[in-house]
């Protein structure tokens, strides 16, 4: 199945309340197979294709401000478009969940893959002091996981969550298991979750106001300071990694989502030439595994951070390492995809027998 | 001769003898903070009885724009979501087609509407999405301190066009009402005003069909409020209604401009 296909499969299986979403390639299987599937007729849930990403991510703003499960998904552009829209969610500390299958930038730019779109995603991306949580899959098993995985976690901390996926990860045929149907909550159950949503003051209780506005700049500062606390809770126990034979190696690759399976097959070749490289592949974006990769690094001789950019998450693996040794960076732009080879080059070359400097 | 000098106090102040309440919908205990003459307070209580008198409380939930009513939450008693600017119709979609059973109004102003918003309100309306949608058109962008609307009338001053608005620069005023009606998804649209109690009376009967299309599920209703916006004009409120009803009126006549119920 088609890593957005089976997005689709997955949210409604997870019991997803509605997706509002916009045409946009490479993601819009995503819309496509929902309305093939018509959920309506069997989960109960909503799918709207809405006039634009603007209105798709304010409806979600709407649909979480009522304490419903609902996401979005959409292509760099299209995310660029949400960021307004995002950053209100963020504020509301309402919780949903928003896909991005990115594509290479600036501008219009190109469909083909991208990772272009990590400062977007884990530096804010919209205006304030906010994050998401961000999930980069690797593979499409990992695209049907984090949908539930995204949504169970915006709920838990009421703060949206991202997948960052690149189009390699949103158009792969993969095997994949799909999770049982879950059912959608009830209204009852809903209510009772989300004692704060706006979905009428059922039983008289008293008026329920989702705003992000505070004009008296002590109360604000007090709000910012909340968020910011839930935030330093996110980091502390949401992070997650995967390390692959980052123990007994030399030197250390660090790389996400589908491009950190290239990089593993750069470390057989490594190996092959006696070179050991081990692998640290962040799962979550933000909260970044900062520490893991101090620690995978300790004793290292160099590291090299391969992503599909100019250079974005070797800033977060550079204050991880400090300079206590080479951090360098490999990418390709423009939706290019660097093959095993040439990453095990760049590794030779940028970090192994690095030439000197004429 | 004065009730006062034949009646004692007590019995004047009695249930039966009330001629004027402040709806049980209006938060008391906040101070509302439009300026004294503005059509935004008129407008909240109209909605207020209406949602009283419709008995549907407890399922309402209203959407509040930014523009000067951003803060309509703090004075109408019902569940309320602060949308961004112009995008409240999208956030009432959703929380409509989530919870088909609740009301679900916009409150939106011209920018709101007319400028920022104009894909959101033509989108929502032409999908006949089962909400009321509340248009107070006072011609200006109030809450920023008195700019140029779309709806802003040829040769009224705003603090962008100081000289008054011009054709050749700024365009024509924007009748965004005028379009609602060509929608199939609109199954009421109306333009009204709230500057005498007559005026305030028949707005109130048509928030409630308006209402009552909502909870009947017939489709987008629009109820526009030609209002005044005294700061912004730079008018007493009351030369201000004199304005509106001189000038507005003729750019926006008052009337019904569609009413599929009718035809029923
Ligand atoms: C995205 C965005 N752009 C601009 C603004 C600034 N802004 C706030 S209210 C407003 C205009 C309000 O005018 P209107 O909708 O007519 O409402 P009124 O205050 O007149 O009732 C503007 C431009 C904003 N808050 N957000
Ligand atoms: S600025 Fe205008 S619209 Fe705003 S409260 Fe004052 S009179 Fe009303
Ligand atoms: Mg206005």
């Amino acid at each position: 199945m088609k890593g957005n296909e089976a997005i689709a499969h997955a949210v409604i299986r997870y019991g997803a309340d509605g997706y509002f979403g916009y045409p946009i390639t490479p993601q819009s299987e995503v819309l496509e197979t929902l309305e093939e599937l018509m959920p309506w007729e069997t989960t109960g849930m909503v799918v709207l294709q809405a006039e634009s990403e603007v209105a798709a991510i304010n409806m979600v703003y709407g649909g979480a401000a009522s304490g419903k499960a609902v996401m979005t998904s959409s292509s760099s552009p299209g995310i660029s478009l949400k960021q307004e829209g995002i950053s209100y969610i963020a504020a509301s500390e309402l919780p949903a969940l928003i896909l991005n299958v990115s594509r290479g930038g600036p501008g219009l730019g190109t469909i083909q893959p991208s990772q272009a779109d990590y400062f977007q995603a884990t530096k804010g991306g919209g205006h304030g002091d906010y994050h998401l949580i961000v999930l980069a899959p690797s593979t499409v098993q990992e695209m049907v996981d984090f949908v539930g995985l995204g949504f169970d976690l915006a709920f838990k901390h009421r703060t949206p969550a991202m997948i960052l996926a690149d189009g390699v990860v949103g158009q792969m045929m993969e095997k994949v298991v799909l999770p049982e149907q879950k059912p959608r909550r009830t209204d009852e159950e809903v209510r009772k979750q989300c004692p704060w949503a706006c979905n009428g003051r059922i039983g008289g209780r008293k008026r329920n106001i989702i705003s992000s506005l505070e004009l008296e700049s002590s109360r604000m500062e007090v709000i910012n300071e909340r968020l910011q606390a839930r935030y330093a809770e996110i980091e502390r126990t949401e992070t997650r990694w995967e390390e692959i034979g980052t123990k007994d190696a030399d030197y250390l690759i660090v790389a996400f989502g589908s491009i950190a399976r290239i990089a593993t097959k750069a470390k057989e070749l490594a190996a092959e030439k006696g070179i050991k490289v081990g692998i640290v592949r962040p799962i979550t974006l933000w909260p970044f595994p900062t520490e893991a990769v101090a620690k995978a690094a300790e004793g290292k001789k160099g590291i090299l951070v391969v992503e599909l950019n100019a250079g974005q998450m070797i800033q977060d693996v550079r204050l991880a390492v400090h300079d206590k040794m080479p951090v360098e960076h490999f990418g390709r732009l423009g939706g290019i995809i660097p093959s095993p080879e040439e990453v095990l080059n760049a590794l030779e070359n940028k970090i192994v027998n690095p030439k000197s400097e004429a | 001769m004065n009730l006062c000098d034949t009646m004692e106090l007590e019995e004047i102040i009695r249930e039966e003898n009330k001629v004027y309440a402040v709806p049980e919908l209006l938060d008391q205990s906040v101070h509302m903070h439009y300026c004294p003459g503005c059509s935004h307070g008129v407008v909240h209580k109209l909605i207020s009885e209406v949602i009283a008198e419709l008995g549907i409380t407890d399922h309402t939930v209203g959407v509040s724009p930014v523009g000067c009513a951003v803060f309509a939450y703090n004075y109408i008693d019902v569940d309320w979501v602060e949308a961004a600017h112009g995008r409240a119709p999208a956030v009432a979609t959703a929380l409509n087609r989530l919870w088909p059973e609740n009301v679900v109004f916009t409150y939106q102003g011209d920018g709101d509407m007319s400028a920022i918003g104009t894909a959101e309100s033509i989108h929502a309306a032409n999908r006949g999405e089962n909400i009321v949608m509340v248009f107070v058109n006072n011609a200006i962008y109030g809450m920023t301190g008195g700019q140029m609307a779309p709806t802003t009338l040829i040769g009224q001053k705003t603090a962008t066009t100081p000289y008054g608005r011009r054709v050749d620069l700024n365009g024509h005023p924007l009748e965004i009402t005028n379009l609602m009606p060509l929608l199939d998804g609109t199954c009421y649209v109306t333009r009204q005003s709230v500057h005498t109690p007559a005026a305030a009376r028949k707005t109130k009967a048509c928030l409630k069909k308006a209402f009552e299309n909502a909870i009947a599920k017939r489709g987008t209703s629009v109820v526009e409020v030609v209002a005044t916006c005294n700061s912004g004009w730079k008018m007493s409120p009351e030369k201000a209604n004199e304005w509106m009803a001189e000038h507005m009126f003729k750019v926006y006549p008052l009337g019904d401009l569609k009413d599929t119920t009718k035809e029923q």
